[in-house]
């Protein structure tokens, strides 16, 4: 991989601490549990951990978490797209910009058991909004099937972290729309809809698409905030695997480790697809 | 179409929806943490001052910003040097280091967590039994993608080679260029890896978990099992903290005009 000529002029030895640190935390344990989910439960390699994914629950507990990975993937970009352009624009004053940069770069980073708790304080059975609903607007969320301790509420909450996280991500592509590629379309006639046709989203879907991997990613390693905010009742894959290390049925622990395996495959796809999308995106960033 | 003047229609849309559904959770914790325990009725501070007389929220806060600095400590000393070799020397090794600094958002907490236990279960006490040891490496991590982003942004928005050059042909050594030349000048980038670190580490529940080592955030998780109004409180300092970290970068770059830096950087 490394040619012998990078090795003679020994500019990459600086990078050894980093290569080290990484081989020790990060390969290595993932390198047991790839090799654990193929492992029997009396000793020699198997690929029945692995079979048994396709079936009940297991399955189910992946279609869960991809629908939850993907629904909150598309609405935050969507919203986070939409919250971007409207804050980054020309018009919009400078201190929304700041707000809405700066406030994202914090909220991207609020999650897990604070955030969960912070939306069952809102929407939760005595939340304020849920009492707000109830009292004022005879609105009865959950005499109406609504519960934030589902898979709904799932989605609810974790778009709290993806709608900021989509906006950091597609501020910089936004801000490298430019102006005059607007007045260009503008003067020869273009209208706002065939700017954003031709031009526009063209320019951005890469990085559009780079984003959307990226969220998608984010909420399906996500497990802190659905575990706490339904203590572990909706069946998401890392509630799963939390479940086989902190509860008592340690029965086959390989099979979380397969569990584990089976979330590296989906990600690891993702990966694949996002590294060419980060590249065609970045064409456009000078 | 017309020049643009003033707010577009349609900003304000987003911009009210997004703001909205920002503020309202905010906004509504706060009004259940007035709430009295006893009644239920607002207002009273009682939840507050009952999370401040916690023992355990000095001690496991405590642990948490230790646990903080140790890892900005750590990371800085692995990224800054990497990412300036690799800009300098070595810019084809840029996307695998870029890779690898990726794979933390590849490799889920909860995965990792799994990893890492059943890799150094095994290892002295010193380093397994202790948050400063086991837990510190694990974030150094979760650091590793928010690092690499903010100072990689940091060194290509700098000119590596003429700063370079320019302090060596003055008769200054490595270690110096590093220290005092191309440090100042990516000064930004690496306070909003290191507040971003400080958040994330501030807020990490999954391995601390299910390493079963007491932090900030497990406190958290205990009080919001047992007791509401408090926990809304708690939630509330807790952002706080987030936001004040966020915060203190902010000014920290205006003093020194290099706010637009911090904010490319922050994100």
């Amino acid at each position: 991989m490394r040619s012998g000529r990078r090795r003679l002029n020994l500019a990459w030895l600086a990078t050894i601490p980093f290569f080290a640190y990484t081989f020790l935390f990060l390969f290595l344990p993932a390198g047991s549990v790839l090799l654990g989910a193929f492992k029997g439960v009396h000793g020699g390699y198997t690929l029945g951990n692995v079979r048994v994914l396709f079936h009940h629950p297991y399955i189910d507990a992946y279609k869960t978490s991809i629908e939850v990975s993907l629904v909150t993937a598309l609405l935050g970009g969507i919203i986070g797209l939409a919250t971007a352009y409207a804050a980054l624009r020309e018009g919009t004053p400078k201190w929304v910009r700041s707000i809405i940069t700066t406030f994202s770069g914090v909220a991207a980073n609020f999650g897990g058991i604070p955030l969960a708790f912070a939306f069952i304080a809102t929407l939760g059975t005595i939340g304020v909004m849920t009492q707000f609903l109830k009292d004022q607007l005879h609105i009865d969320l959950y005499a109406h099937g609504f519960t934030l301790f589902g898979k709904t509420g799932v989605e609810i909450v974790y778009l709290y972290f993806q709608l900021p996280l989509m906006i950091l991500v597609i501020a910089p592509a936004i801000d490298g729309l430019r102006r005059e590629w607007r007045e260009a379309a503008s003067n020869l006639g273009a209208s706002s809809w065939q700017f954003w046709r031709y031009v526009g989203l063209p320019v951005l879907m890469p990085s559009i698409l780079g984003s959307i991997i990226l969220l998608f990613g984010n909420a399906f390693a996500a497990y802190a905030t659905a575990y706490s905010l339904t203590s572990g009742t909706v069946s998401l894959v890392p509630i799963l695997i939390g479940a086989y290390y902190t509860g008592n049925v340690l029965d086959n622990p390989h099979l979380a480790q397969a569990l584990a395996f089976g979330m590296f495959v989906v990600l690891a796809a993702m990966m694949v697809a996002y590294i060419p999308l980060q590249r065609r995106a970045a064409r456009w960033a000078k | 179409m017309k020049a643009r003047r003033g707010t577009a229609p349609t900003s304000y849309f987003w911009l009210l929806i997004t703001g909205a559904y920002f503020f309202v959770p905010l906004l509504a914790t706060f009004l259940f943490s007035l709430k009295s325990n006893q009644t239920g009725k607002c207002c009273t501070a009682a939840s507050y001052t009952w999370v401040l007389h916690q023992g355990d929220f000095w001690h496991t806060l405590k642990i948490s910003l230790l646990l903080a600095l140790e890892t900005i400590v750590i990371s800085l000393l692995i990224f800054v040097p990497t990412i300036y070799w690799v800009h300098l020397k070595v810019p084809r090794l840029r996307p695998v280091v870029a890779f690898l600094a990726l794979i933390p958002f590849v490799v889920p907490p909860i995965v990792m967590v799994v990893g890492l236990l059943d890799v150094y279960r095994g290892t002295p006490s010193w380093f397994y039994a202790q948050p400063w040891g086991f837990l510190a490496a694990a974030y150094v991590i979760l650091a590793f993608p928010y690092m690499f982003f903010s100072l990689d942004a940091g060194f290509r928005s700098i000119d590596v080679h003429t700063l370079t050059e320019a302090s060596q042909s003055l008769g200054a050594s490595w270690p110096t260029t590093l220290v005092k030349v191309i440090l100042p000048n990516i000064r930004s980038a690496a306070l909003a890896a290191s507040f971003l670190t400080l958040a994330i580490v501030m807020g990490e529940f999954t391995i601390a978990n299910l390493s079963a080592f007491s932090t900030f955030p497990r406190f958290i998780q205990a009080v919001n099992e047992a007791q509401a109004y408090p926990a809304a409180a708690l939630t509330l300092m807790s952002f706080a903290l987030t936001w004040g970290a966020m915060l203190s970068l902010l000014l920290v770059g205006r003093k020194r005009g290099t706010r637009a830096a911090v904010l490319t950087g922050a994100r």
